[in-house]
């Protein structure tokens, strides 16, 4: 046993220890002593080290080995290479504030060439007891040249390139921003901290690319033209934000992304500036995922279409409600008895949509929306998209598979639907979005040829005499649905009664489909009469007929009626490039 | 019979465990232990910002998770320390042999969190690193070794212990970690010394472990990129030595001042490693020989007590916590000055990290639980009881 308890016995049993105190001290002590004397060294040894560094000269911050060859981070340009990002030289101002002959005249003259920094923050930096301040940076030629002209001694001028975004706001949330890391007075290495920035970030500062533009497949006068329908549409609607994608349907190339609220890249809001939504920073086309409401009825008529259940002329019930356990699906509206597969998705019915649903089955609903991509993040190149994962129910019940064929009980990004209705729209081969001109091959095949086709016969009639008619824009050959999903509410207990996600998911021209457009508002109210209304067909879809109409031609279609239209079986890409 | 004898000794009246714990406890090094929590709750407030906008998050993120760990370490240093011995002994072994299996395990389920060395498990929401927890277990374990080597017909308890801090080391150079890797062998070595070990078989140790380590430098790229660094003449001013070292000589004597310092905006590692140069710079080197200080004082005035205590298993292992203490600080703070090569080792109770926060807790906590007032003959342990 060598328990503690019978130490003092066994020593106790010790000749030695008999004589008590005496021998209190084994004789190794020394041993110890030697130690505690051996960390004292040590210890002392780091004082010493640290103070001598201490009381050194500081250095002022440089980075050898860079010499004077600057790495130049690589230019981002919009399809047409009109420049989304590019670099300026400039100057950053820094001071050694002991060599300030009087920093509250420097203070105050600075404070008059830099309108936006108080004299009293300028005052804290001169007077400071560092040897070495940055002062600001970065700063413009002018204003190096009336700090020049103060002929101050102790401010000195340290060369460095500033990232520079000539379209604004316009592609704010694409870009996404950079920010300066190890910083030195001759230069400071920009690094991606958002959007396509920091998604290519390595592509960008590799030298050997410098020279070679990063060329994306946005087109900066349709993402202006969509920024000012957008702006128009949330000022006339009281809306929170709203968000509009076109997208090339074969090769997944986005034309338009844009969200608002959004920022100016030049002058990009920090991570404080707000959590979630409330910061400008986020991007509802793709980091938003919401319960988009009746557009999935296209999807769910698609795949009842494709397994071969029905045809378009087939008709379903739709006069009751689907009870399903203790929960009962009813139509907002009174339906006829029976409506046919087309006039399910015309005239938007719950009922008849469930009844193809439960046809289909949650197994077959869960493999179609596994493939279209509905559960995982969208791989577009922007960095916030690997981060955005669609919400599933935790378990699917057979309630699932009911409410999600029309839209509700899975949230997900709108360019995810953006993505899933190009699908439908090609072909049937599956699409990956891509920000970069070229986009992805298409890829597997979803649904038929004939099910795209009948789907886009079915969209044409939704938006030539269902919800859709305010997007009949013409000579377009529009086709598309709406969707009116309520928001749920915060607490996470139901749904809010009146704030609504209107969503407009267009295709045109139908008869050879070229772009999707997806457009999404935010809490749309339109008071023009006698009492608020909030459907889609009321608010999304006239933004979208204002978007088609006015990006269409940018992207090479001529109004002319389907004939002409049929004629641009090729993307339409090329006509645009000319 | 021996509990009776000596049950009142260490307990003053039944009930009262608090006031006999508080009577025996070494007060004086819990105080300075909260001192250095109090220190790295400032440091916190200066280090981890930058780190929480670089990760988009709310700015003081790290500084409540931080808040959050130092409490729950507090409470375990308070906690441990009134843990008896024969207990501590025996939790000691039992952990060892726990956290021996799950660092063995560490290729399989680790994670590298990108830096080159898989030392950590990843548990969501907090990572642990499990060498972390091997240090103090190990000194619990290897002390008992070596005090039943010292019975007669006891077992060969230095041979044994050895064996673990070889086969500990070669686990932990494997991963790689250095670092560790040699703090365990330098606490094995201190307590081997302590424990009377001849002085040939020392010298003969320290000839082994070198040559150990030139064949690391020879086949270790990590290894030897450190070695080099750290012999090269000039510093390449893009490293994050160099950072510290210009953040140290920017703080001078009495700091650029709180939330003036810029290092920690370029210092990747500002919050861990190289806490120390954010403290040299915002309060400058008042501040740095006050936490030198700090941590002399509690490592000297454990050791000074420890040379007061008869029983051999608390002696060593007293010896062997204090050892591993003082070489982590010693390391970490010897590493931003370039008195030695770069490892990554944390400065206990200051660094940001929880697993490193609660494990340096307990063994600070064992420590104390090591140096409580403990009756020495029985002649005093007669006179208490009366």
């Amino acid at each position: 046993m060598t328990d503690i308890a019978a130490t003092p016995q066994r020593r106790q049993a010790s000749p030695k220890n008999r004589t008590g105190r005496a021998t209190a001290r084994p004789r190794d002590d020394w041993r110890l002593m030697l130690i505690v004397a051996v960390f004292m060294l040590c210890y002392g040894a780091v004082a010493v080290r640290m103070g001598a560094m201490a009381i050194s000269e500081p250095e002022e911050p440089r980075l050898a080995g860079y010499g004077g060859a600057e790495p130049v981070r690589g230019e981002i340009v919009d399809r047409n290479g009109a420049l989304i990002a590019a670099n300026l030289p400039a100057w950053s101002l820094y001071a050694h504030p002991a060599e300030l002959k009087d920093p509250l005249a420097t203070a105050q003259e600075l404070a008059g060439i830099f309108p936006d920094m108080s004299e009293a923050e300028l005052v804290r930096l001169l007077t400071s007891r560092n040897d070495f301040v940055w002062v600001r940076r970065p700063i413009t030629p002018r204003q190096k040249a009336a700090v020049q002209d103060l002929g101050r001694p102790g401010l000195f001028f340290g060369a460095r390139d500033m990232r520079f975004y000539p379209a604004g706001q316009a592609a704010a949330h694409i870009v996404g921003g950079v920010r300066a890391q190890s910083e030195g007075v001759r230069h400071a290495e920009l690094v991606g901290s958002g959007g396509i920035e920091r998604y290519f970030d390595e592509r960008l500062r590799d030298p050997a690319r410098a020279g070679d533009a990063l060329r994306l497949s946005i087109d900066l006068g349709a993402q202006q033209a969509m920024r000012e329908v957008l702006s128009a549409e949330v000022s006339r609607l009281g809306a929170k934000g709203a968000t509009g994608i076109i997208m090339n349907v074969r090769t997944g190339e986005i034309v338009t992304m844009v969200s608002l609220p959004d920022f100016d890249p030049n002058a990009r809001p920090s991570a404080a500036d707000g959590k979630g939504a409330a910061n400008p920073r986020f991007n509802r086309a793709v980091q938003g995922v919401y319960e988009l409401g009746s557009v999935f009825k296209v999807l769910t008529a698609a795949m009842a279409l494709e397994l071969g259940i029905v045809t378009p002329e087939t008709m379903v019930e739709t006069g009751s409600a689907v009870v399903i356990g203790r929960n009962a699906i009813r139509d907002m509206h009174r339906m006829p008895e029976t409506l046919s597969v087309t006039d399910i998705v015309v005239r938007s019915s719950n009922t008849g949509t469930t009844r193809l649903a439960l046809k289909i089955g949650a197994e077959r609903m869960r493999g179609f929306l596994d493939r279209l991509g509905m559960f995982d993040p969208v791989p577009v190149e922007i960095s916030e998209a690997a981060r955005a994962r669609p919400l599933k129910p935790p378990r699917w019940s057979e309630i699932s598979t009911a409410t999600i064929s029309f839209g509700h009980g899975l949230s997900v990004s709108p360019l995810h639907l953006s993505a899933a209705f190009a699908t439908l729209a090609n072909g049937g081969q599956k699409v990956v979005p891509s920000l970069i001109r070229g986009g992805n091959q298409p890829g597997e095949r979803i649904f038929s040829e004939r099910t795209s086709r009948e789907m886009m016969a079915i969209l044409r009639e939704v938006v030539s005499r269902g919800t859709g008619r305010r997007t009949n824009v013409e000579g377009y050959e529009v086709g598309g649905k709406t969707g009116t999903a309520d928001k749920p509410r915060q607490d996470g207990r139901g749904y809010e009664k009146d704030k609504v996600i209107a969503t407009f998911a267009a295709v045109f021209p139908t008869s050879a489909p070229a772009y999707v457009a997806v457009i999404s508002l935010d809490e749309p109210v339109d008071r023009s009469g006698p009492r608020p209304i909030r459907e889609a067909s009321r608010t999304a879809v006239p933004a979208t007929a204002e978007a088609i109409r006015r990006i269409a031609p940018l992207l090479g279609l001529r109004p002319k009626g389907g004939r002409v239209a049929a004629e641009l079986k090729v993307a339409p890409v090329s006509v645009a490039s000319n | 019979m021996t509990e009776l004898t000596f049950r009142p000794a260490g307990l003053r009246a039944d009930g009262a465990l608090f006031a006999d714990w508080w009577h025996t406890v070494d007060r004086w090094t819990i105080g300075a232990v909260a001192l250095l929590f109090a220190l790295g709750m400032v440091l916190a407030l200066a280090a981890s910002p930058p780190l929480a906008e670089k990760n988009d998050l709310w700015t003081y993120h790290y500084v409540l998770r931080h808040a959050v760990f130092a409490v729950l370490a507090l409470g375990v240093v308070l906690g441990v320390s009134a843990v008896p011995a024969h207990l501590l002994r025996r939790g000691g072994a039992v952990a060892f042999l726990g956290f021996f299996a799950i660092t063995l395990m560490l290729p399989a389920f680790g994670t590298d969190f990108g830096k080159g060395a898989t030392r950590w498990y990843s548990l969501g929401f907090i990572s642990l690193q499990p060498s972390e927890f091997l240090k103090p277990a190990f000194v619990l374990i290897a002390a008992w070794l070596m005090a039943g080597a010292a019975e007669r017909n006891g077992p060969p308890g230095r041979l044994i212990s050895g064996a673990l801090a070889i086969a500990i080391a070669t686990t932990l150079a494997l991963q790689p970690d250095f670092g560790q890797a040699m703090l365990t062998l330098a606490v094995w070595a201190v307590m081997l010394f302590v424990s009377g070990a001849p002085l040939f078989l020392l010298i003969g140790l320290a000839g082994a472990v070198g040559l150990a380590g030139t064949a690391a430098y020879l086949n270790s790229s990590h290894f030897a990129g450190r070695i080099n660094g750290y012999l090269a003449e000039e510093v390449d001013p893009n490293t994050q030595l160099a950072y510290a070292q210009s953040a140290i000589r920017e703080g001078g004597l009495f700091g650029v001042g709180a939330a003036q310092g810029s290092v920690k905006w370029t210092l990747p590692d500002a919050h861990t490693d190289f806490i120390i140069a954010v403290a040299a710079e915002e309060f400058g080197l008042i501040l740095t020989l006050l936490i030198i200080g700090i941590y002399l004082f509690i490592v000297v005035r454990a050791l000074l007590r420890l040379l007061e205590e008869r029983n051999m298993f608390i002696r060593l292992a007293g010896t062997g916590l204090a050892a591993a203490f003082a070489l982590q600080a010693f390391i970490n703070m010897s590493v931003a000055i370039r008195l030695l090569p770069a490892k990554g080792m944390t400065l206990p109770f200051i660094s940001y990290g929880g697993s490193s926060m609660v494990a340096a807790a307990l063994g600070v906590g064992a420590l104390l639980a090591l140096t409580r007032a403990r009756p020495q003959d029985p002649g005093a342990s007669l006179r208490d009881s009366i």
